[in-house]
């Protein structure tokens, strides 16, 4: 028997038509042949500054981002008001909605308490989550 | 003008990015297995923690000190050098990746339309912000100085990471501040010998008669002496050298008494060696093998050498294995209690074209090329290991990790934890 590994990077999508070709008279449908879907390439805009995390918790149900979710996060956009960020507090990752007037940290679960952003806390915007990975089952 | 970018404590900073508790506190990395210190953070530094010291020795110190331990975790540095290396490629038109945490950038016909020092903050701050690390920026007009404007960004505070050094004057004072045995490609050798001349610091050394240093030292310190007088003689190096030979060689942790045990051991070299080769794309023909007793043991010494020629050159750990064994053989001496061996592969080509000898017995393996690919990706993928039954178990060569942080931004089940609970 022969086996072979094969290097999904290099894997190489060749779309089938299903209408027969002509010999002779080019196919009608060659002008609208397009890409297979990309995942990589449509989820990350910036490989260099992307990172993966997997969330812990609920306090950000309302966003849909659930306890074992996986987040997609970009460290080059600059955090605006009303993104949901990465944020290091105290020395722990956490994920929140950021409010700039005041500066605050927003759960998304009415059971939880906003985190005001003080001089005296120790905050750092690790980045901005771009998508949320859900497992369906 | 050159631009030298690298990455403050390069290994310590990567485990800090994902261990937000560990800002501002002392980091330490070890080497394979857990040997001694390879990389020191700052507070570390701070701590007087020395690069290279063993672990064994100073864990009590490092344990009432509170710095955190981390064996080297090469997944994680290669993929955040990778990132680093692809971010700066994108602030220069020319790029050499000089080492896993430092490139030369060319600036050429860049320096009228930007300010080169802006330009190197805003490198700075990018990286900061897309891979959390810091890093360090020295500018210069040849490699050299761009070098030495480096090391100053590292050594003063004030700088704030980033140095540039067209000015002539600024060059010159810096370079009086600069030890010698600091200077790019100034070994400790050649350092002292310096030192006997009377020359003591980078400016004794530019302001040196050059005729003197090419005659005493050669071409090299030559070129050194131009360069710090702003003559740009290095050039950029895109295409990384290829190397000429390589080692593979460990003392052992118990002496070795009988041959079944170094035969073992020799394989594993082989398998690893041979594991560089193909990653450097090269094939050798030339399979050295040493063995030797320890110096300091009381009793008898032996130690002897011998290299073994291949018929064709390859990169197959199969050849280079039966020719490690085969060498083996003709130096093994029973009742000596050895404690080092090595590998030496060299003579190489790139060619997958060889000419075979026409009274050659021996044949290339079929589909080699193949073979070992797979084995290289299968032992790469951290999923399993796959090696040759003359090697014995893995156990006992296996390293010792025990203080491993997670594969975070390389394997899907150990990405960092964001907590949402508060």
């Amino acid at each position: 028997m022969k086996l072979e590994l094969i290097d999904s990077e290099s894997i190489i999508n060749i779309p089938l038509f299903l209408d027969r070709v002509p010999a002779g008279f080019p196919s009608p449908a060659a002008d609208y042949m397009e890409e297979r879907i990309n995942l990589n390439s449509t989820l990350i805009k910036h490989p260099d500054s992307t990172y993966m995390l997997r969330v812990e918790g609920n306090s950000m149900i309302d966003a849909n981002i659930n306890d074992g979710d996986v987040v997609i996060v970009d460290s080059a956009l600059a955090a605006k008001d009303g993104d949901i960020v990465i944020a290091s507090v105290d020395g722990e990752f956490t994920v929140k909605r950021l409010k700039s007037h005041p500066p605050m940290l927003m759960p998304m679960n009415p059971d939880f308490q906003p985190i005001h952003i003080g001089d005296a806390q120790d905050l750092q915007i690790f980045g901005v989550v771009t998508f949320i990975i859900h497992k369906a089952q | 003008m050159f631009a030298l970018v690298d990455v403050n404590s390069f290994y310590a900073s990567c485990e800090k990015v994902f261990r937000p508790d560990l800002a501002g506190k002392p980091v330490i990395v070890l080497s394979n297995n857990d040997g001694c210190v390879i990389a020191r953070s700052a507070e570390a530094k701070k701590l007087g923690v020395k690069m290279g010291e063993l672990y064994y020795e100073r864990r009590n110190y490092y344990r009432q000190n509170n710095i955190t331990i981390f064996s080297s975790n090469y997944a994680l540095y290669a993929d955040m050098s990778n990132r680093v290396m692809s971010l700066l490629s994108m602030y220069a038109p020319r790029l050499e990746i000089y080492s896993i945490d430092e490139a030369f950038l060319d600036f050429t016909g860049m320096a009228h339309t930007f300010n080169l020092e802006e330009y190197g903050r805003e490198i700075q701050s990018t990286i900061l912000q897309r891979t959390h690390l810091p890093v360090g920026v020295g500018i210069g007009p040849t490699k050299t100085l761009a070098k030495i404007a480096n090391y100053a960004a590292k050594t003063w505070k004030k700088t704030g990471g980033v140095v540039e050094l067209s000015d002539r004057s600024r060059q010159r004072k810096l370079l009086s501040l600069i030890p010698i045995e600091e200077v790019w490609g100034i070994g400790r050798r050649i350092s002292a010998k310096l030192r006997v001349m009377g020359i003591y610091t980078a400016l004794d050394l530019a302001n040196a008669p050059v005729a003197t240093i090419r005659k005493t030292f050669g071409v090299t310190l030559e070129r050194t002496l131009r360069e710090l007088n702003g003559e740009s003689c290095i050039e950029l190096e895109e295409v990384r050298k290829v190397k000429q030979q390589i080692l593979c060689s460990r003392s052992f942790g118990k002496k070795v008494l009988d041959i079944e045990t170094m035969r073992k051991a020799v394989c594993d070299y082989a398998e690893r060696a041979a594991e560089k080769l193909r990653e450097e794309k090269q094939r050798c023909q030339i399979i050295g093998l040493f063995i030797q007793t320890s110096r300091h043991a009381s009793g008898e010494d032996y130690a002897n050498s011998t290299s073994v020629k291949l018929e064709y050159p390859s990169s197959d750990t199969r050849d280079i294995i039966n020719a490690a064994m085969r060498g083996l053989d003709s130096i093994w001496r029973d009742g000596y209690r050895y404690y080092k061996a090595g590998i030496m592969l060299s003579d190489f080509t790139n060619s997958d074209i060889t000419q075979f000898d026409m009274f050659s017995t021996q044949k290339p393996f079929k589909n080699s090329d193949e073979l070992m690919k797979t084995l290289d990706t299968i032992n790469n993928s951290g999923l399993g290991k796959v090696w040759f039954a003359a090697k014995g178990g893995d156990s006992g060569c296996q390293m010792k990790r025990e203080m491993l942080s997670p594969a975070y931004t390389t394997n899907f089940d150990e990405l960092p934890v964001v907590k949402a609970k508060m």
